[in-house]
């Protein structure tokens, strides 16, 4: 039903708002809140991505801003080669490449200006970082807090690699300024339009394919791995395999999510590695609620709702609101949103 | 030519000067001749070593030297004085011009002006003239560096002098005295002689050297070498000491780190803005020490170190009675609880002192350092801070050991629920530990505000290090931390040495990612069968 109602006001609603009624109409949708809501869904993907680690898995990743940054890397590449002889200096090549004086590109530009490629590195490059990753931290058996450190180590020190210009992403400023994506002008309301409903399909399908892998025999021993690991183990699962499994497919999630964000937002740069913003994609799953998918796509919407509203109208407040929700949510809702609705229900039944 | 004939001259006027007059020639030339004769002028003055040359050459520099026709006359004030004779000169000249001293000058006079002071009876000016000179001097200023030298019996000084002198003969003396020069040079491990005997060896475009002798070449070659090994020497000893400092800044982040999450299991990641409280506690007591008691402002730090303590510790305290306490055993959550008051302490700091970097002073005597060899110094802000870091490891470890709160820290962590029956109050123990662990970041926030920016931000860069030092040291244990944090301060300075500072951090990172995947328990495991949780 909620599922039904919501992809009608992607598909449906939203388009004929944005596009159809004109602007004079009061009903008329800006560009704003277009880019707004699809940012928020790309978010939203991030968080069922990470509650499917955090709330089913019970592995608290802090660097899974990495991944979603790697899947906009690798697309935002190939919109900064879409942006062809239109740059700052009329040269075939991004802006940052021709003030660094690079006569060609480095390696890992060569399959930039195909789309399939590209669209294949932003599934492929986050999964395979975090399946190797994941096999030798899993197959050590570093878990819990030391596991989270440890991401965050790893986000931290890839936004440092960013950071440098010799990287070949642009350095500090990261791809910006685009201008097509398949040949078709970016900033126009129907691009726009048509990125808002693919993030809303995608966002649809995702909560599919993680309902079923959390309902089936998978998903079940995920719940034990997270509840009881040693008994699991002594049963005779291999639960490296669970976890790896598991913890590439988040990844590739934020990939994915990643790719959708860059082309809408307009901008990638190395302060999404910044480890302070993984640990924010664990405060949206841990509002709406660990362990139940709505949770965390309700959280996501929540918390970067909330943060829209208060860096516009009270700047040096939001950061009190996110600490104090850190802290909060912790101590007193620590099965979030959907939890307070079903100790609600469970008051009145 | 022209300088050497000069010099020549004022050489003879040395000799045959009268007690009181300068040479009138040279006066002339000082007051009336284009910019070249000027510099000559000054420089033959200089040499002269004539206390009264000295004073002219000040006046020229404060722009009171005017001429009025073929006089060169100092005037202060109304009072006016013929420059070569000292002779008072009154009514003043109508038609008078000021000598107008344009940089050239500027430099050509600071450097003459140094000297005529390496005769001077003090210590002190001699070090700063000969320091001056050894910047870049004029090659007609030789005779009196000699004399100087002829004169100098201060250890310090008299290699610097030597050395002054090696340099002048190099450019201007005849072919003996430029190899005994060169080998002069060769004594000395300064990247500047390095420079000046590179310049010897370099290639003209046209294939041929720029040294036409080829004796002086070899000699430079050798010389060349000798300094050259000198110089890495330093580097060596420089790295060395880098490493070691950045070591003790990284125990002193990580040591309270250390007992909270070593020996407590408590994720604190509010511990960078502990640290960073510390600093701005520092701030403050030196603004008060500023405002109300400036004659004491070079000792604030002794206030500031137990202050830092103090409120780090209390602020530690009251998040443990308010937040983490009902966290005990859920580290994830009080991993994100504590990031949440992280958030919190910086956006506070922020409202209180504003988004700026605040600007805290340095005392006296912790600013300068000791010269080790010519490239290398030793600041003495880094040199307190590793006497500190030494200090405060040393007396954590007698807390622990030698002190009944120890004791019970110890009992807790080993076993919680014996220690509670044999009558251990254990809720209190844990709010004492984490105030100590709390007041230890404070201190390396003290430490810190003494070598780098102290911001909101503060906290933020060392939390990834600190949490990296105890996960590498193994948990629980002191001799880990201490052995990470100088090893990992060694490997990032070593590395950057070679690949630049992102690099090494990077490098650093991804060594102890794999490291943890071999050893999950760190450096130094505690031994026995701990339970898993």
């Amino acid at each position: 039903m909620a599922i039904g109602a919501f992809a009608a006001v992607a598909f449906v609603v939203f388009p004929v708002l944005a596009l159809v009624v004109p602007e004079s109409s009061p009903f008329h949708v800006s560009a704003y809140w277009v880019t707004l809501i699809g940012k928020i869904m790309c978010y939203a993907i991030v968080a069922l991505a990470m509650d499917l680690i955090w709330g089913y898995a019970g592995i608290l990743s802090l660097g899974h801003g990495l991944f979603f940054a790697l899947g906009g890397y690798a697309f935002g590449m190939y919109l900064m080669r879409q942006i062809g002889a239109d740059g700052q200096y009329r040269m075939n090549m991004p802006d940052f490449m021709v003030f660094l004086d690079w006569k060609e590109f480095p390696w890992h530009w060569a399959l930039s200006d195909s789309f399939v490629a590209q669209m294949l590195l932003v599934v492929l490059v986050p999964g395979l970082l975090a399946f190797v990753f994941g096999y030798f931290a899993f197959r050590s058996r570093v878990k819990g807090v030391y596991f989270s450190i440890i991401t965050q180590a790893l986000t931290y020190a890839a936004m440092l690699l960013f950071f440098r210009n010799n990287t070949g992403f642009g350095g500090n400023n990261g791809f910006t300024d685009f201008k097509r994506i398949l040949g078709i002008p970016i900033t126009t309301d129907e691009t726009r339009i048509a990125l808002f409903c693919i993030t809303g399909a995608v966002l649809i399908g995702t909560l599919f394919l993680l309902r079923w892998v959390v309902t089936s025999k998978f998903g079940r021993v995920l719940a034990a791995i997270r509840d009881a690991e040693q008994r699991v183990m002594f049963c005779g699962y291999n639960t490296v395999h669970y976890k790896l499994a598991v913890w590439t497919l988040s990844a590739v999630l934020c990939g994915i999510a990643g790719a959708l964000y860059v082309p809408q937002v307009g901008i990638i740069n190395p302060s999404e590695m910044s480890p302070a913003n993984s640990i924010e994609i664990a405060i949206w799953v841990a509002v709406g609620g660990r362990g139940t998918l709505t949770g965390a796509i309700l959280g996501a919407g929540l918390v970067n709702g909330a943060k829209s509203v208060f860096t516009q109208a009270f700047p040096e407040y939001w950061l009190y609101v996110l600490g104090l929700l850190f802290v909060l949510v912790t101590l007193f809702l620590p099965q979030g949103v959907m939890g307070l609705f079903a100790r609600l229900r469970g008051a009145r039944a | 030519m022209r300088t050497l004939l000069i010099i020549l001259l004022a050489a003879a006027a040395l000799l045959a000067r009268p007690a009181v007059a300068l040479d009138a020639g040279l006066v002339e030339k000082l007051g009336l001749g284009d910019s070249d004769e000027k510099v000559a002028a000054i420089n033959a003055l200089a040499a002269t070593g004539d206390p009264q040359a000295a004073e002219l050459l000040a006046a020229l520099a404060e722009g009171d030297v005017q001429t009025a026709g073929k006089r060169v006359l100092v005037v202060k004030g109304d009072q006016a004085t013929d420059a070569a004779t000292g002779e008072a000169v009154a009514p003043l000249p109508k038609d008078r011009e000021d000598v107008v001293a344009n940089n050239r000058l500027r430099g050509a006079i600071a450097s003459a002006l140094a000297a005529l002071k390496l005769v001077a009876p003090d210590r002190e000016t001699r070090l700063a003239a000969v320091k001056a000179l050894a910047g870049g001097a004029d090659p007609s200023i030789l005779p009196l560096v000699k004399k100087a030298l002829a004169q100098e019996t201060d250890p310090i000084i008299k290699p610097l002098l030597e050395w002054v002198a090696a340099t002048l003969e190099l450019s201007g003396g005849d072919r003996d005295a430029r190899i005994a020069a060169i080998r002069t040079l060769g004594l000395s491990g300064s990247p500047s002689s390095k420079t000046l005997l590179l310049a010897l060896l370099e290639k003209r475009t046209d294939g041929g050297f720029a040294e036409p002798d080829e004796d002086v070449r070899i000699e430079a070659q050798k010389s060349l070498r000798a300094v050259e090994d000198r110089l890495a020497w330093g580097e060596r000893a420089g790295l060395a000491f880098a490493g070691v400092s950045l070591g003790s800044i990284l125990l002193l982040a990580a040591l309270g780190l250390a007992i909270t999450y070593g020996l407590m299991g408590v994720i604190n990641m509010a511990h960078g803005e502990l640290i960073m409280i510390g600093a701005y506690t520092t701030y403050v007591v030196q603004n008060l020490f500023r405002a109300h008691a400036p004659g004491a402002f070079d000792w604030y730090l002794l206030c500031a170190v137990p202050a830092a303590f103090a409120v780090s510790a209390a602020v530690g305290m009251v998040l443990e009675r308010t937040v983490i306490r009902f966290l005990y055993g859920r580290p994830l959550e009080t991993l994100l609880a504590t990031w949440g008051i992280s958030l919190v302490l910086i956006q506070a700091v922020r409202t209180i002192f504003g988004a700026q970097n605040v600007q805290v002073e340095n005392p006296v005597w912790m600013s300068g350092g000791i010269q080790m060899l010519s490239n290398v110094v030793l600041p003495w802000s880094r040199i307190v801070i590793i006497g500190f870091a030494a200090a405060v490891l040393a007396g954590i470890w007698c807390l622990l050991t030698r002190t009944r709160l120890g004791l019970f820290v110890r009992g807790v962590t080993q076993n919680r629920a014996m220690a509670s029956c044999v009558g251990v109050p254990t809720a209190r123990v844990d709010t004492w530990a984490f105030g100590v662990g709390s007041g230890l970041a404070g201190l390396a926030g003290c430490a810190l505000s003494q070598i780098g920016n102290v911001g909101p931000d503060l906290g933020q860069a060392y939390i990834v290090d600190s949490f990296l030092v105890v996960v590498l040291g193994g948990v629980g244990q002191l001799a880990g931390t201490v052995y990470a944090a100088l090893g990992l301060g060694f490997a990032n300075k070593l590395l950057e040495s070679w690949s630049g500072a992102v690099l090494a951090k990077i490098a650093v990172l991804v060594f102890i990612i794999v490291f943890i995947q071999k050893r999950p328990q760190g450096l130094f495991a505690m031994k026995g069968r701990a339970v898993e949780a």
